[in-house]
Order: structure tokens, then C-alpha cells, then sequence
């Protein structure tokens, strides 16, 4: 039984409190007139002096040669009024970033530990606890990120211009695609989604503990076919999602692989967060039956779904890149003008540098090496869904400050003090699965 | 590699009463016998068809790529559409042993080898297509960048059927490594227990000199791991660049960013559904139901339930993101497929290859061995169908509505594929009889563990077999199949006659004809009657005889002691085999 030491339960707590802080001062300092937002802009220029203002003027002006939702729709806007909606924004798009990260690692993992149960792997359950504990901050993550997405149709902020009805009613594309985007029918598919992965995760893991006090199997075997069921479900809602949530904040832009893309994401990001808090609970002599052959696997995963991901980036960016359709290839020309550096940072720090600390087999079995190469991964796929997110919505008037950090922050406490909170409720070893033998003898 | 524990509740791999010696006597039988009339029937229909696509080929070429159907708008069709489905079937093999490999999926291990072969096989006819649509295929080593005289005379880098070209050509040399790797072990069993002397010659050379000493099987190993690493993303690799001939282009239908990873879930698709279709076969006319189990199949069919429900996905996304996209072209595109003139193929795909392995789902269904084939079929027919379908009718309407127009293929057209089928058959139905089908070496891997007569003794608890004091080893037979575990009985001597068999090989005289073993001297129709009582019929039964063979032989026949091993019968059958020949 795992006790939640109160050294790790202030750390969360602390976390929490400057993280809420931080975001506090971002709402607190985000301009609320066109002259502030001017003056803003006007003072971090002077800062760095006239060649960056010039970088800054390109930089505008190219994104206003894309095709972006903002630019058509606003015609009427001004540039000034336009750079406010960026600048107020962004303490929104930080906190949002943040909360779907954090979320999206429990989806992940909650995808990885159905497919441990549909496939009926032998290796993997002695991880199930840990699995189940991450899985845990699916209520807490899910909830508030469909806050936010509730504040977003009530207006509290322009993430979403496709929520604007004076924007669809000057947009042809749009209007189209109000039978889909459309805030009523958005939310419900929300709450759709997150109740089917909720309910799924909570009856799972009421079987998985049943299964311990168990005289025969049947908890098990009832858990592999809703395990499979949910698996058919998620590779729908997940795909959706990714539209809903993430690419209709670019509401002209289309990728049909970017469900995928994005899981990919989240998976990688999971089966990197099981392998931290395995490591972690071993270093506090938990876990004992847990070896470094089971740490070895997770770090192939890591491997081989960072791989993984690269192909799905590569598959999307190189065919986008070479048809070159001004519709579709706007979205890299921004990112590439505007966010060149965290950009081009994820494709090294989420492929190269994972295939080459966690190429070599020994490697994947010293545990602190599986950390390093965790946590660059980790804020790797931060970085990924920064770049999906900001573009659209704070356009070139981005930096990683006290807004983006702070909810980073906020979210990681969130996170550490639900999941740990949530495994120290039971035994973190299960008894009566019928693979448990197996785990238990796996070596590589 | 894994530990060799494995929890009771998974099903046996190896049905039956099976040890490591009835694993290579089954195995090496099709190799080892004769063909019977139905092999020669299907031979003969496949050489047929070969020949037929052999007289297209020579008809296009020396006539020109007019014979075949094409038109001005429909300029691609018939030949891609086979090219890309016989590529696409072309995955399983490399993704079976490779991919499966990784995952440490055992069950790989009874069907690996076809697999592969049927990778290899399968690659060969997609490669034929791109060479025969060139028209002048003694200029087709200029898909290569080779040094060159001829001017500006250079391949263009930036076209995916360039990377095309390397891409299949690295996979089916990958894979053709990798097959002759398992292969080694296998060959050099089957050179081990020749009689005859060229068969000896020839599987000596194939196993390239294994010994099967320890440092061999390292190698092995080692080898192994590191192909299937390198082909893994190989497997991925090829399939991408296929789709990417398509994607690159800005043609409604074609270009769209889903396309990589959806081809190559289609290919493992129909690539498990012909392996299906070969398997369940070949496990019937080669008598391998011990090694290809119902387990197995319902395996594959839980693969192809998955991948078909990914390629399932794949096409609602892309006709979700037609019409999100607002861009009219698209959605026209995908209108005119589902109810455009075209409708047909649509809809055949759209039933063959989502709707039919969702009957997956039902465990009666999946462990049905005929349904499984029946849906195989209908699998692969489907998948033909979805590149017909994102090939013509995404080109016979194009931007220019006076040049719409249809595609209708010509006799050659037709011949053609239909002799890639026929190659297909031919080259795998010589497999059948000359390689050994299961990779049995990896197969008795894993016999401990997952063998149904380890786990039924491990589970009652008994020795596999005692010595008593008199130092007579006694096995411990088990009954096993459906109430395997319940019934057991002890026994050495109660069935010598089986033990014989058991060094000599079974021999199924329902579906093989008997020799005529009165043509050995010392053997007279009465001796022969005895034999057949036993369970010998054949002189390769006869000819493995040695002199502890004799003596049980003796001991059961009770007549003339000594005379078989005075007469030499095995020697005698040695040489009707070789007379045979």
C-alpha cells in the first residue's frame, strides 16, 4: 500500500499555488483597450531594438498573405483591434494548452491500458495500478478543459472565432460548416466524448479491483470485452475530438490525418508518464516485482511510438508541403515564419533525441536515463500542442512567459496530487489476474 | 527473449499429443512425400493461367500499352490498381514476422513461414506491373541512377514512383533475407533426414552449411532481432510511398494527409486476409490442423477485424473532412464515388471491407473455419475494389467535364492479372512442396510452453516420463483434444506400435496411395498386411528403419525374428525411392 508522503503532497500543493498565481497575473496583465495592447507590443520592441520590430512587420504581413480564419473574417477589423483579441487571448490559449496537455496524458494512458486488456498482454500487469492512478485525472482534466471550452460559447474568449456569429456571418466557409461547428451541438459531443472515456475508465477500474477478491475470471473477461468495446469508441471520439478541440481553432484548415497525428501525441505522452511515476514509486521501494525489463518496455514504447509520431508529422507536413494548396499549406507557412524555433525544437527534441538516447537496449533499462529522456519528450508534446494551438489564436505575439509556465505549473500540481492521492487508495499490486504470473516472471 | 512461463488460461499453440520429434516428422511429410492429384489439378490450372498472362504480356509489349483499356482521362487504372493490391498483400509476411517478432506474439510462429513466402511471392507480381507499363521493359533499369551517356538522361528525385522503386526493391530483398534466415535451421533438418543423396546435395547447399551448434543459434538470434528491427519500419515504409503516389498529386480524392497511415492498415488488412485464405488451405492438404490451429485463424481474424476497422475510420474521416473542408471539388469527388456511375465499386468496397469483418466480433463467427475463409475472400475481393475505386473513379471525371469518361479494361487487361494470379499459385504451390511450411525449429521453441501436451501435464502435475527400477522408461500418454487433462493413462508398452510410428513417421493411407511394399524381398503379402496393420504403408516409412526399429518390429510381429534386418529392408525401400525419382 502506497502512503502519499506530505512531502510530495506540498510540493503538489505549492505547484498549484504559484501556478494559479502566475495564471492570475496573465488574466491581471493581458491589455483591455487597443492602446494598451499598442503600447505593450510598442515597449517590448523598444526592448530589443528596430530590427526586430522589421522582423515583426514581416511577420504580420506574411500571416496576413495566409489564408487565416482571422484575416478574412475580420476585413473590417483593424490591424490594432486585432492584435487586443491576439494579446487578450493569450492567457486563455496558455491555460488552455496546459489543461489539455495534462489531460491528454491520462487519455493516452487510458488508451495504452485498454489495449494491455484487449490484447491480454502478459508483461504489463503489474503496471495496471500505476495505469489506473494516471487514468484518474481523466474527471478532474476532463472537466476543466470542458470548462474552458464552455466559457469559450460563452464568449469569454476568442479561441474559437468559429464561435463568433458575426464572423460565420461574414464567412462562406464557415456558414458551411455550421452544421458541424456549431456551439450547442460542439458541447454536447464534448460531454459525449468525455463521459464515454470517463464512465469506461471508472467501470475498468472497478472490475481490475474486483478481479483481486475474485474467486474465478469473470471480472477479467467482462473487462476484456469492454476493454476492446471502448477501444472502438476511442479511435472514433478521439479523432473527433482532436477536430472539435484543437483543429477547429484554425476553422478554415483541414488534415484528415490530424486525429491520428494527435493521438500519437497523447499516446506517447502516456506511456512516457507510466514509465515516470513506475520509476518514481520503485525509487520509494514500491513496486518491488516491478524490474527494469518492465521499465525496458515502456521505453521501447517510447521509442517506437516517438517513431511513431514522427511518421505522422512527416506523413501530414511533407504531403501538405509538397501539393502546396494555399488553403491547406498556410498552416505551416505560418508556423514556420512565426514559431520556426518551437517548432523545429519539437520535431528534435520529440524524434531525434529519443532515437538516440533510447536506441540502445542497455540504455532503456537505466532508469534515469528512461527520466531524461521522459521529460524531453514530455515537453516535447507540450511544445506540439503549443504549436497547434497558439497560431490560430495569439498569432505571432507568443513567448513561453509567466502565463504559459504558470499553467504548466498549476496543472502539473493538479496532476501529481490527484494521480499520487489516487494510488495510495489501493494496493498498487494487482493479485488475481490471470497474467499476473506472467508479469511477474517477464524478463527481456 | 521472454520467459518460458506462461499463465495456464492461454490456449494451446500446438494441439495434440505432440513431441519435439512429431513436430519435424509432420513438418518435413509434404516435403518428403508425394504430390497427390489434387496438387497436380491446381498446378496445372495455375500454370495454365501463368501462361495465359505470359501471352498478354508479350501481346502489350510487342504491341504497345494500347491493348490495354486506358483512355486520355483515365490514363492510370487497371495496372495500378493490381500493382498496388498485390504490394498491399505483400504486408503481412514481413509484419508477421517482424512486427509480431517484436511483440513477442508466439503465435507467429505456425504460420510465419507462409507468410513471408507469400510476401515475397506476392511483391514479385506488383513488381511485374510498373515494368510492363513501361512499354520498353529492356530499358528498365532507368528507374535506377546509374552513370549514364545518354544526356540529360537522370531519374527524377522528386517523384514518389522514384522512391517507389527503392522502396520495394529494399523491402523484397529485406524480406527475402529474413525468410532465408528462418529458412536455415528448417533447410538443414530436412538435409539431415534425406535418404536420397541429391536431395541431400541440394538441402545442404539451401541450409548453407548450419550446423546447430550453439554459437549458430546466437547468430540466429541475433540476426533475427536485428531484421526485424531494420523491416518493421520497412513494412511501414512501403505501403507509405505507395500511398504517397497518390497524396502528392492535387487531384480531388487523391490528396489527402490520412492516406500513409491508412494504406498500410489496408495492406495488413487484405495481407492477412490472403494468408488467411492460403492458410486455411494448406493446413487441411498438408495435415498441419495440430500447428495451424482454430486459435490461429481467429487470431488473424481479429487482426483483420481491427485493421479493417482502422480502414474503416480512414474512409469516414476522409468523407467527413470532403465536406468539411468546403472545398467543392473534394466533395464532389467523394459524391460522385458513393453515387456517381461508379456507384458499384463503391459500394462493393464499402461492404467487402467495413461491413464484413464486423462479423468478427462474434466468437462463433471468428472460430468458424469456413466462415473465416468465406470472409478471406470476400476481403481480398474488397480490397481490389478500394484501389479501383480511389484509382478510376477519382480520374474519370476530372476537371474538364467534356473529357469525362469511362474505363472499361481489355482482354489484356484481364489476362494479364490474371496471370500474376496464376504466377502466384505456381510459385506457391512449388513452395509448398519443397520448403518446410511452418518454421519448425521456432515451432519447438516454444513446444514447453505452449505445447497442449507440456501445458496438460504441467496442469495434472506428471512427469513427462518416469524410469522404474527395472531402468524401463515409461511415458506418460495423455488424451488429449477436447477433454484435454481429464483423461490420463500411464503406459510403455501398451502401444509399441505407436512409438515405432513415432520414429518412422505416420502415413495416412486416406489420402495418400500406398507403395506396394511386397517389391521388398522378405516381405511377403501377408508380411505386407501386418504392416499396414501397424501404420506402415510407404517405403520412406520402411526406409528409416534401424536396428531398434527391427527389433520393436520384431517384438510386435512375432514371426521370422531377425529377417528384416537380415534382409535389409530399409536399404531395399532406400533404393525404390530412389527409383521412384
Amino acid at each position: 500500500m502506497y502512503t502519499f508522503s506530505n512531502r510530495l503532497k506540498i510540493t503538489s500543493f505549492i505547484l498549484m499555488a504559484i501556478g494559479a498565481l502566475a495564471i492570475g497575473v496573465g488574466f491581471v496583465s493581458a491589455p483591455t483597450t487597443v492602446e494598451q495592447a499598442k503600447a505593450m507590443v510598442a515597449a517590448h520592441d523598444d526592448g530589443h531594438g528596430g530590427a526586430h520590430a522589421e522582423e515583426a512587420g514581416q511577420a504580420a504581413a506574411a500571416e496576413h498573405s495566409g489564408a487565416m480564419a482571422h484575416e478574412e473574417a475580420g476585413h473590417g477589423m483593424s490591424h490594432d483591434e486585432h492584435l487586443l483579441h491576439q494579446l487578450q487571448n493569450k492567457p486563455w490559449a496558455a491555460l488552455y494548452v496546459a489543461a489539455f496537455f495534462f489531460f491528454m496524458i491520462a487519455l493516452g494512458a487510458l488508451a495504452f491500458y485498454a489495449i494491455q486488456h484487449a490484447s491480454q498482454a502478459g508483461w504489463s500487469p503489474l503496471l495496471f495500478r500505476v495505469m489506473e492512478g494516471i487514468t484518474s485525472y481523466l474527471v478532474p482534466g476532463g472537466i476543466i478543459v470542458f470548462l474552458i471550452l464552455l466559457l469559450s460559447v460563452l464568449h469569454m474568449n476568442h479561441l474559437f472565432v468559429w464561435m463568433d456569429a458575426d464572423v460565420v456571418a461574414e464567412d462562406k466557409l464557415l456558414q458551411g460548416k455550421s452544421g458541424f461547428l456549431n456551439p450547442i451541438w460542439f458541447l454536447v459531443r464534448a460531454a459525449i466524448f468525455l463521459g464515454g472515456w470517463i464512465l469506461y475508465r471508472e467501470y475498468s477500474r472497478k472490475l481490475s479491483l474486483q478481479q483481486d477478491g475474485a474467486s474465478d475470471n469473470a471480472n477479467f473477461k467482462l473487462n476484456f470485452r469492454i476493454s476492446a468495446g471502448f477501444l472502438v469508441f476511442y479511435l472514433i471520439t478521439e479523432s473527433m475530438m482532436s477536430w472539435d478541440w484543437i483543429m477547429s481553432v484554425d476553422p478554415h484548415w483541414f488534415s484528415t490525418l490530424f486525429g491520428w497525428y494527435v493521438f500519437a501525441s497523447m499516446f506517447v505522452s502516456g506511456i512516457t508518464v507510466i514509465a515516470l511515476v513506475s520509476i518514481y514509486l520503485k525509487s520509494k521501494g514500491y513496486l518491488e516485482e516491478v524490474s527494469d525489463s518492465h521499465i525496458h518496455d515502456l521505453a521501447k514504447f517510447m521509442f517506437g511510438i516517438s517513431i511513431f509520431w514522427t511518421y505522422l508529422w512527416f506523413s501530414q507536413f511533407m504531403l501538405i508541403w509538397y501539393s502546396n494548396i494555399p488553403e491547406e499549406v498556410t498552416y505551416y507557412v505560418t508556423r514556420i515564419e512565426d514559431y520556426k524555433l518551437p517548432f523545429f525544437a519539437m520535431v528534435v527534441m520529440n524524434f531525434v533525441f529519443p532515437i538516440l538516447i533510447l536506441m540502445n537496449s542497455e540504455f532503456k533499462r537505466v532508469n534515469w536515463f528512461v527520466i531524461m529522456a521522459g521529460l524531453v519528450i514530455l515537453a516535447g508534446h507540450y511544445l506540439d500542442i503549443f504549436n497547434m494551438i497558439m497560431p490560430s489564436t495569439v498569432g505571432d505575439q507568443w513567448y513561453i512567459g509567466i502565463p504559459e509556465i504558470g499553467a504548466v505549473i498549476f496543472f502539473l500540481g493538479l496532476f501529481i496530487f490527484w494521480v499520487f492521492r489516487a494510488l495510495s487508495t489501493v494496493p498498487l499490486q494487482p493479485k488475481r489476474n490471470p497474467f499476473i504470473e506472467e508479469s511477474k516472471h517477464f524478463h527481456y | 527473449m521472454a520467459s518460458h512461463y506462461e499463465a495456464p488460461i492461454r490456449k494451446p499453440l500446438v494441439l495434440g499429443d505432440k513431441g519435439y520429434h512429431d513436430v519435424t516428422v509432420d513438418i518435413a511429410f509434404p516435403v518428403e512425400g508425394k504430390a497427390n492429384k489434387h496438387w497436380w489439378i491446381v498446378f496445372t490450372i495455375a500454370l495454365a493461367a501463368f501462361l495465359w498472362g505470359v501471352g498478354c504480356i508479350i501481346y502489350t509489349i510487342s504491341t504497345g500499352i494500347g491493348t490495354w483499356g486506358l483512355n486520355k482521362t483515365v490514363n492510370w487504372a487497371w495496372d495500378i490498381t493490381n500493382f498496388v493490391w498485390w504490394v498491399g498483400i505483400g504486408h503481412a509476411g514481413t509484419l508477421i514476422s517482424a512486427v509480431l517478432l517484436l511483440f513477442r506474439q508466439k503465435w507467429r510462429m505456425a504460420i510465419n513461414r507462409s507468410a513471408e513466402a507469400m510476401t515475397i511471392f506476392s511483391v514479385i507480381q506488383a513488381g511485374l506491373f510498373p515494368i510492363i507499363h513501361m512499354g520498353r521493359p529492356w530499358l528498365a533499369y532507368w528507374v535506377l541512377p546509374i552513370p549514364n551517356q545518354f544526356g540529360s538522361l537522370w531519374v527524377n528525385f522528386n517523384s514518389p514512383l522514384l522512391w517507389d522503386v527503392f522502396a520495394i526493391s529494399t523491402y523484397l530483398s529485406v524480406s527475402l533475407v529474413f525468410w532465408w534466415t528462418g529458412l536455415l535451421p528448417d533447410f538443414a533438418m530436412i538435409r539431415d533426414r534425406a535418404v536420397l543423396p541429391f536431395q541431400k546435395k541440394i538441402y545442404g547447399l539451401l541450409s548453407f552449411g548450419w550446423t546447430g551448434r550453439a554459437k549458430d543459434w546466437q547468430r540466429f538470434e541475433e540476426v533475427s532481432l536485428v531484421l526485424a528491427g531494420l523491416a518493421t519500419p520497412l513494412v511501414l515504409s512501403v505501403h507509405t510511398i505507395v500511398s504517397f503516389d497518390f497524396a502528392t498529386s492535387v487531384i480531388p480524392g487523391w490528396h489527402t494527409t490520412i492516406f500513409p497511415p491508412y494504406f498500410v492498415a489496408g495492406a495488413v488488412f487484405s495481407g492477412f486476409a490472403m494468408v488467411n485464405t492460403l492458410l486455411i488451405i494448406m493446413r487441411k492438404v498438408c495435415h498441419l490442423e495440430a500447428y495451424i490451429t482454430v486459435q490461429h485463424i481467429e487470431l488473424m481474424n481479429i487482426v483483420i477485424m481491427i485493421t479493417g476497422s482502422i480502414v474503416g475510420c480512414a474512409y469516414i474521416t476522409e468523407l467527413f473532412m470532403a465536406w468539411y473542408s468546403g472545398v467543392e471539388y473534394e466533395q464532389y469527388a467523394f459524391l460522385n464515388r458513393a453515387t456517381g456511375p461508379y456507384w458499384w465499386a463503391y459500394w462493393s468496397m464499402m461492404t467487402c471491407n467495413v461491413f464484413s469483418p464486423q462479423f468478427m466480433w462474434f466468437k462463433k463467427l471468428r472460430t468458424s473455419i469456413m466462415f473465416s475463409f468465406f470472409i478471406s475472400v470476400v476481403v481480398n475481393i474488397g480490397m481490389w475494389f478500394e484501389r479501383f475505386v480511389i484509382i478510376v473513379t477519382s480520374l474519370h471525371r476530372d476537371y474538364l467535364p467534356s473529357s469525362w469518361t469511362m474505363f472499361s479494361p481489355s482482354f489484356v487487361d484481364i489476362g494479364i492479372f490474371i496471370g500474376t494470379l496464376g504466377f502466384f499459385f505456381v510459385l506457391f504451390l512449388l513452395y509448398a512442396r519443397t520448403f518446410p511450411v511452418i518454421a519448425q525449429a521456432e515451432v519447438k521453441s516454444i513446444l514447453k510452453s505452449s505445447g497442449e501436451r507440456f501445458k496438460v501435464l504441467r496442469e495434472a502435475g506428471k512427469p513427462l516420463y518416469t524410469i522404474t527400477k527395472g531402468g524401463k522408461v515409461r511415458e506418460t500418454i495423455l488424451s488429449v483434444g477436447e477433454n484435454a487433462g481429464v483423461a490420463e493413462r500411464e503406459s510403455s508398452d501398451h502401444q509399441p506400435a505407436l512409438s515405432l510410428l513415432r520414429t518412422i513417421g505416420t502415413f495416412d493411407p486416406t489420402k495418400n496411395s500406398p507403395d506396394d511394399l511386397k517389391k521388398v524381398k522378405g516381405i511377403g503379402p501377408l508380411m505386407e498386411k501386418t504392416l499396414n496393420k501397424l501404420g506402415i504403408f510407404s517405403f520412406l516409412q520402411v526406409s528409416k528403419m534401424g536396428e531398434k526399429e527391427y527389433e520393436m518390429l520384431d517384438a510386435l510381429t512375432e514371426t521370422f525374428p531377425g529377417r528384416a534386418q537380415r534382409d535389409d529392408w530399409a536399404g531395399q525401400a532406400r533404393k525404390f525411392l530412389n527409383l521412384d525419382k
